[in-house]
């Protein structure tokens, strides 16, 4: 009984939320990774790219509210959800328009590109910040729970309780379906076929006559749907606040570069490897420790390897050693 | 008159001439090879036949009808094909995906020029699944040379097919080239081999810095002894 109270304990701080945050962070991922792979440069307005698409989310939801349009027990915002992704497409069309289309035709650096997208990045927080301002506000709405501690606790009589939000829940289901559709698209389609293509090898893309304007449009896309996506389910597991989106982007560089830049496949797996990192060195395994070990070696201590306060660290420490020892990452995407 | 008439042409890369008035021809159904020292213009001319390098002055013909000006893309929409020296296959995409994605611009089924390429390259149908990058050299070549046929090409534009392929491999790839003629497609392609490849060459053109010095059938030219003298190496 022990041993099962502490995997409860376990599942409960660490692999539930795990699940959630890392579906999140692959999400994010997979969009840094569809740029660098399709443009060449790591987009620092990824993050806020997420909150712009969340703050739309977020004002189209007060919207429906408002004339008590709802879809209950679900959040009002899924119903939202495409509305924030078309908003968000449009915006990084735009952006792509007047900004990164100019240094495309000069054939500019990686690295002007990034502080380009590092301007974008102050713009799109000045935006976000005149629209709805700096603080918190709360994008979830509709039943929160799908089961409840206590009434796990009940059902199978253990000290330990499991709560399963309902906001984790549809972040993985949501995240299973755009991932399952994002495959099929890039391995099935033509188009899909023709975005990689031109990832692999630009010139013989162009002689095989892909339009290199359809594939770039494509790409902004794509990753404005999933940026969005993660962002909105982000605000949902926690709350939506334009800041965190931006603290975001290290772990989600972390995850893409984790996985190997360009690689889809290894962004998604990086975002679950950051994720779990993270909490897991986080998370204290005092209680934990004293179901599983006998009363003598009770810890002492919280058994916490790193304050939560220092969570980005722990992004921040895998990114420096991925870089120092497996530039590619580990799946062999590009070197970062 | 020949299919594919380049003539006089003229230009190079920014502002450096490379290209000083060389003219160069290919038929259907037959090889015409260009040789010559490094630095002659070989590949910047079969570029410049493409639209991949800006031509000054001359002209370019395919089948009667004057291509100058048009991109690279149009070129290839009127029945060119490239295959590039380096490059010249998506390492990630699979055998399969590559020969598709070499028919992109066709909106008819492609099926019939799948199967044609896979009964002419047999190696390729067997790695199908495969991704490109995972190829030997010569496979890798042939995997190029059957994804610039699938827009079903009237002429093919080779550079340098056999650069970086093991010596063994190089007869198996100019008897490809050879197949690939025989199918009534005109082939122009430029060769560091180049005792080998004007072995099989119908017209053989000999460039020096960017202007014809030589021009004759293979057999011809191979016998012409300040051409061997001078590019053959005795």
């Amino acid at each position: 009984m022990e041993a099962v109270n502490a995997l409860v304990l376990l599942g409960n701080y660490v692999i539930v939320p795990g699940l959630a945050y890392g579906s999140q962070l692959g999400l994010s991922a997979l969009g840094v990774t569809l740029i660098y792979g399709v443009l060449r440069f790591s987009n620092f307005a990824h993050g806020d790219t997420m909150a712009f698409g969340a703050m739309i989310a977020l004002l189209v939801t007060w919207l429906l509210q408002s004339m008590e349009i709802s879809i209950a027990p679900l959040p009002t915002a899924l119903l939202a959800l495409p509305v924030a992704i078309a908003g968000t497409a449009l915006l990084v069309l735009a952006f792509d328009y007047g900004v990164y289309r100019h240094f495309r035709r000069v054939k500019a650096s990686p690295v002007v590109f990034v502080i380009a997208s590092t301007g974008v990045m102050f713009v799109m927080q000045g935006l976000i910040r005149f629209i709805v301002g700096p603080n918190d506000r709360n994008l979830a709405d509709g039943s929160r729970f799908i089961v409840r501690a206590r009434d796990f606790k009940d059902a199978f009589g253990l000290n330990e309780g499991l709560a399963i939000k309902a906001s984790q829940v549809l972040t993985l289901g949501i995240t299973i379906v755009l991932v399952l559709w994002l495959f099929w698209f890039l391995h099935r389609t033509k188009t899909g076929k023709a975005m990689r293509a031109y990832a692999d090898n630009e010139d013989l893309a162009r002689l095989s006559g892909i339009s290199p304007q359809t594939v770039v449009m494509l790409a902004w896309t794509l990753t404005a749907a999933l940026a969005t996506t993660a962002g909105v389910l982000y605000g949902l597991d926690k709350t939506f606040k334009p800041l965190i989106y931006f603290h975001l982007l290290l772990p989600t560089f972390a995850a893409a570069i984790v996985g190997g830049l360009g690689n889809p496949l290894g962004a998604l797996a990086g975002g679950f490897i950051v994720a779990f990192s993270e909490i897991g060195i986080t998370y204290a395994y005092k209680r934990f420790l004293v179901y599983i070990l006998p009363e003598s070696m009770e810890p002492a201590g919280l058994v916490q390897l790193l304050s939560t306060e220092y969570k980005f660290a722990v992004s921040f420490f895998i990114l420096v050693v991925v870089l120092l020892v497996r530039p590619t990452g580990i799946f062999a995407g590009r070197s970062a | 008159m020949s299919y594919l008439v380049a003539k006089d042409l003229v230009g190079g890369y920014g502002d450096t001439t490379i290209l000083h008035g060389c003219s160069l021809t290919a038929d259907c159904g037959r090889i015409s090879v260009i040789v010559g020292p490094n630095g002659a213009g070989k590949s910047t001319a079969m570029k410049a036949i493409l639209g991949l390098v800006k031509v000054t002055a001359g002209s370019v013909v395919l089948g009667g009808k004057n291509l100058d000006g048009l991109s690279p893309q149009a070129r290839v929409r009127r029945g060119m094909a490239i295959v590039p020296q380096v490059e010249n296959v998506f390492p990630s995409l699979t055998v399969q995906e590559n020969l598709e994605m070499g028919a992109y611009l066709r909106r008819d089924p492609i099926n019939d020029t799948l199967e044609e390429i896979y009964e002419l390259f047999p190696v390729l149908a067997d790695m199908r699944l495969k991704t490109a990058g995972n190829l030997s050299g010569g496979q890798r070549q042939q995997l190029a040379v059957g994804r610039a046929l699938m827009t079903k090409p009237t002429t093919v534009l080779l550079d340098e097919p056999t650069a970086g392929v093991a010596p063994i491999v190089i007869a198996t790839l100019f008897d490809m080239i050879i197949r690939v003629a025989e199918r009534n497609i005109a082939i122009l392609m430029c060769e560091q081999n180049a005792s080998q490849a004007l072995a099989i060459a119908d017209v053989g053109f000999v460039l020096v810095q960017g202007r014809n010095r030589h021009t004759g059938s293979g057999p011809e030219l191979l016998a012409n002894p300040e051409v061997r003298r001078s590019f053959l190496g005795g």
